[in-house]
């Protein structure tokens, strides 16, 4: 890193006008702040500044000061006389400061750009009708603003190897590399797996994995994300679609309490990939790989598509009535999830409170990475903490459960998504009990219930999940879920609608529930609704639990003591 | 060789003396390592100040001020100090460096050691190019030699003040010439130069600390200049050029080799024809590079006009300029690293130009864009022009090319292979305009060919 920014603010004129910026920062991102783009490829804000690229050079100049008395030197006019640096510097790794001039737009910056996309072009194999990157490529769109149109080049390119795997879900065109060493510095700085290289020199240079190494760490898909051409590619995602079919819709990832921001990129109801959303506050514009795998439970074999009662499909409203049937009146048990959205966990505490249910609820828990993997494996732990299902921290077993099953407290139960038979409840006990099961996906418990309730993946529907820094963050829908079956937000209100009958029916809509949130837990949630939530996701005060042992560990943008202090 | 008549040689003074081997024996028995206890029997800023006086300049190329160098170290950050000696001698027309290491290394060993007494460094290297595998094996043996002396190592002259010094053998890299790539290449990396700002080498060279990097020429004058004073040191010369310089003379002339001289002593013409007894018979001169490849030519009928630093006005051809760091400077080209490169009428200027930007091509790093792509791009160019394929728009697509490296590298590699381009192109145009027209009659039967 170049030095650390300061915020306070400077004056600095850039193009001739003058505009305030936070101390320190690069030129790029100075005049970006005040609308002037100053291509790059090399420069990503997440990673150290090589100043490879040279496409940002733009013109800098300082106030002249005469050396001995150390006054301003004046022109005829009265302005302070500009010392312009004799050559173009790299705006990348020019850091203002008060009374810096910038010129990103002047005939040498724009013959220097023309300059650069000239080279970068001469060698690159030009096949974007048959490149991924093509339409969310910088070279393309760089070209467009800097080509020439027409080249100048009429010598043999390099040849260099077309199709390298450099891991299990990476794939590399060294033909299309601009030798940026992105990837190279993410893998060194942020994934802190330095397997990346390049080899030989001059425009052969080529990059490569290190002898006997592969880039197969978690984070790898990142170099793909960051790669501003056509060079690293996703296996997964190599030529499967073109971009510009994409719909673009802002997610959560729920493959820990990190909660990455993420992009889920969709075309006719189909996901075709999973990409980082830049949230500086949470993941950077990181994410990993196996939280890009999880769309693939949309499609999973084990998704249940049908509601059933009994072991006989039925439709959805007959699937309501029976579990009301089971849970009115009886003693229940609610098995609450941490993977449930905000909302639905707030309803899951109505549902409760309506049947006088016992709860129960367990934790996942795995490795922490120390990146962006966090120990806890569910996304909304928290939420279940806020909308008070559990006073406790979660352990990662339901061994309470089978303790009441096994002295018959219970007569009926309401498992939200969680695997029973998995989490230490013995098969034999739940041989009496009827099961209320509401889910996506089929496992041994949801076998064994008596009302199967199939619901949406979280790509399915809209919602909220509180992060292992008490942040609010919502995630919109991404593709319609199956054909006739509903949010559960939907089924748990309409089963508390159904238990509740005295009182006024439920509003499903999330912005409805919001506002019964916001009534409920106003020192949470104050009078914020889901709408402006999208837009901008807030900090909860988590100190109430500061007692607890949170599991997460440090890792980036998190301090296990910041976890619950704000 | 004989020492020529006009010759002043002060760094190569018993280089060629038969009597005189690069053992320390030798070295003792004319005075060495007598400077240093001169130097340590000083303080080390009264040392740094001599330096400064002396206006020595740098000797690998650029020509910078050693003793302004050495004032921009970072001595406040507490961090330890390092001295590194450039001996990465790439340049090609330049020998130069190699004399003296191989011939006499005991006197760069004091040089360095007194320069790392100055500065107060707490190690020492000398990074010496992988070609001079038989230098690396000189100096290592010279060092031992130097520290089973207490000349160098552990509390030199039994003083309280250690520096180790280190040879690194480099891999075969041009750019390892240039200081922040040879900072890269000593630290086991590849050699890609550091961005400027913020690395520069004397705030933030050798692991992030403060480093002075010098070529072996001007360390070794560190010495003369410390037994004779700054101020005597300075007389030597004319101002602003100090001391004396190693030309090493290469091409069409009738004795090549290396020739050191007062700056300013003597005119490029009496170089060639004087000291380097002239042309082959014959033969007339086409054109002179007079610092290393990456200086610009100089054509043999050209008249240089201008103002000298001084204000004096000069009217010049080719062999009127002056041989020190201004002359060639003042006529748009450079004295570079000292390497005189003639060339007579039998040279084809394309031929030599594709060899140039063959040998910049090769040896870029690779690091940015321009040079990178640029300086192949013209290899090609001009490969192609030689092999029958030369087309008139080449001239101005080449110029065009080099005009788009220079001044937007890392390193100042992107002018050195941009520069002779520029000239080469500028000045021959003609030459490169007819190659389009060359039969392949005329292509066959040309003398020398280069590629």
């Amino acid at each position: 890193m170049i030095s650390p920014s300061k915020e306070d603010l400077v004056t600095i004129t850039l193009n001739g006008v003058e505009v305030e910026v936070p101390n320190g920062i690069n030129a790029v991102e100075a005049a970006a702040l005040h609308g002037k783009e100053v291509p790059h490829y090399c420069y990503h804000p997440k990673l150290s500044v090589a100043g490879n690229c040279r496409m940002c050079l733009v013109e800098m100049g300082t106030p002249m000061r005469d050396r001995s008395t150390g006054e301003a030197i004046l022109e005829d006019d009265g302005s302070p006389k500009i010392g312009w640096v004799p050559k173009p510097v790299i705006g990348c790794a020019t850091n203002v400061s008060a009374g810096m001039h910038l010129r990103t737009e002047s005939d040498l910056v724009t013959e220097c750009r023309e300059g650069i996309m000239e080279f970068l072009l001469v060698n690159h194999p030009l096949d974007c009708p048959i490149c991924d990157q093509a339409g969310e490529c910088r070279l393309q769109e760089f070209a467009t603003d800097y080509g020439r149109g027409f080249s100048r080049y009429i010598e043999r390119k390099n040849v260099k190897p077309k199709r390298t795997r450099l891991g299990p879900r990476v794939t590399l065109d060294d033909e299309r590399c601009i030798l940026c060493s992105r990837c190279i510095r993410f893998s060194q700085e942020v994934a802190k797996d330095d397997v990346l290289g390049f080899v030989d020199r001059g425009s052969f240079s080529t990059l490569t994995c290190f002898p006997g190494k592969e880039l197969s760490n978690n984070y790898s898909l990142n170099t793909v994300d960051i790669c501003p051409v056509g060079a690293l590619t996703s296996t997964d995602f190599r030529f499967k679609m073109r971009v510009w079919f994409l719909k673009e819709t802002k997610s959560i990832c729920t493959e820990s309490s990190t909660g990455c921001n993420t992009i889920i990129s969709s075309r006719e109801g189909v996901i075709q990939r999973i990409t980082p959303r830049r949230n500086d506050l949470v993941n950077d514009t990181w994410m990993t790989d196996s939280g890009r795998e999880i769309y693939k439970l949309v499609k999973a074999e084990n998704r249940i598509l049908r509601p059933s009662v009994d072991g006989k499909d039925l439709p959805l409203s007959e699937g309501i009535s029976s579990a009301v049937r089971i849970l009115k009146d009886r003693k229940v048990g609610v098995v609450a999830s941490c993977k449930s959205t905000l909302e639905e966990q707030f309803l899951t505490k109505l549902v409760i409170d309506a049947t006088n249910a016992q709860v129960y609820i367990r934790g996942h828990f795995g490795e922490d990475d120390g990146i962006l993997l966090s120990a806890d494996r569910t996304p909304n732990l928290r939420g279940a903490l806020i909308n008070g299902l559990t006073d406790s921290y979660p352990e990662d077993h339901l061994n309470g459960l089978n303790e009441a099953l096994a002295s018959g407290e219970l007569e009926s139960l309401f498992v939200i998504d969680e695997d029973l038979l998995a989490s230490g409840v013995d098969q034999e006990n739940l041989k009496d009990v009827d099961i209320v099961f509401l889910g996506t996906h089929s496992h041994a418990t949801s076998n064994m219930a008596r009302v199967v309730l199939p619901s949406f993946t979280v790509f399915e529907k809209e919602g909220s999940f509180i992060n292992k820094s008490f942040i609010v963050q919502a995630f919109e829908q991404a593709i319609p879920g199956p054909v006739g079956l509903s949010s559960q937000v939907e089924i748990l209100s309409q089963i508390i609608n159904h238990l509740r009958v005295d009182s006024d029916p439920l509003d499903a809509k999330l912005d409805g529930v919001w506002k019964s949130m916001g009534e409920v837990l106003p020192d949470l949630m104050g009078d914020c609704d889901f709408r402006s939530l999208v837009k901008a996701p807030f900090q909860i005060d988590g100190s109430k639990w500061s007692h607890l042992d949170f599991v997460e560990k440090n890792a980036l943008n998190f301090e296990s003591v910041k976890g619950v202090q704000v | 060789m004989n020492a020529h008549l006009q010759e002043r040689r002060i760094i190569l003074k018993h280089a060629d003396d038969p009597s005189y081997s690069n053992l320390i024996g030798c070295y003792l028995r004319e005075g060495g390592y007598e400077t240093l206890k001169k130097a340590f029997a000083m303080k080390p800023e009264e040392v740094g100040e001599e330096v400064l006086k002396s206006g020595v300049r740098g000797r690998g190329g650029a020509g910078f001020p050693a003793g302004m160098k050495w004032k921009f170290l970072d001595r406040k950050s507490g961090k330890p100090i390092y001295l590194i000696c450039n001996a990465d001698e790439s340049e090609p027309g330049t020998f130069k460096d190699r004399q003296i290491m191989y011939k006499d290394p005991h006197q760069l060993i004091e040089g360095m050691m007194i320069a790392a007494y100055a500065i107060g460094a707490k190690q020492a290297f000398i990074y010496i190019r992988a070609e001079f595998h038989e230098g690396a094996r000189i100096l290592n043996r010279a060092i031992q030699e130097a520290k089973d002396n207490g000349y160098c190592g552990d509390n030199i002259l039994g003083s309280s003040y250690s520096c180790d010094l280190v040879v690194h053998r480099g891999a075969g890299a041009y750019i390892c010439g240039e200081e922040t790539g040879l900072i890269e290449s000593l630290e086991g990396k590849r050699p890609n130069p550091r961005i400027k700002p913020p690395y520069f080498p004397a705030v933030l060279g050798l692991y992030q600390c403060p480093t002075i990097v010098n070529n072996v020429e001007t360390l070794c004058n560190v010495r003369h200049i410390i037994e004779m004073g700054g101020e005597e040191f300075a007389k030597i010369g004319k101002p602003n050029n100090t001391g004396t310089r190693i030309w090493c003379v290469s091409g069409q002339v009738m004795k090549p080799g290396y020739y050191e001289f007062e700056c300013g002593a003597l005119t490029l013409g009496e170089m060639i024809f004087g000291v380097c007894g002239g042309l082959r018979p014959g033969r007339s001169l086409k054109a002179v590079i007079p610092g290393g490849s990456s200086s610009k030519i100089l054509r043999a009928d050209e008249r240089f006009s201008g103002k000298l630093k001084d204000g004096t006005e000069f009217d010049w051809g080719l062999e009127d300029i002056p041989l020190d760091f201004d002359g060639p400077a003042s006529v748009g080209s450079m004295s570079g690293s000292g390497g005189i490169i003639v060339m007579d009428d039998t040279v084809d200027i394309v031929e030599a130009m594709a060899n140039i930007n063959a040998f910049y091509a090769h040896e870029s790093c690779g690091q940015c864009t321009p040079c990178r792509e640029g300086s192949l791009w013209m290899r090609k160019i001009t490969q192609r022009m030689c092999s029958g394929g030369a087309r008139e728009e080449d001239a101005d697509l080449l110029l065009s090319v080099a005009n788009q490296i220079e001044g937007r590298t890392i390193c100042a590699f992107g002018e050195a292979a941009a520069w002779p381009t520029q000239s080469f192109v500028t000045k021959f145009r003609d030459d490169f305009i007819k190659k389009a027209s060359e039969t392949v009659e005329e292509k066959n039967s040309r003398k020398l060919q280069l590629i």
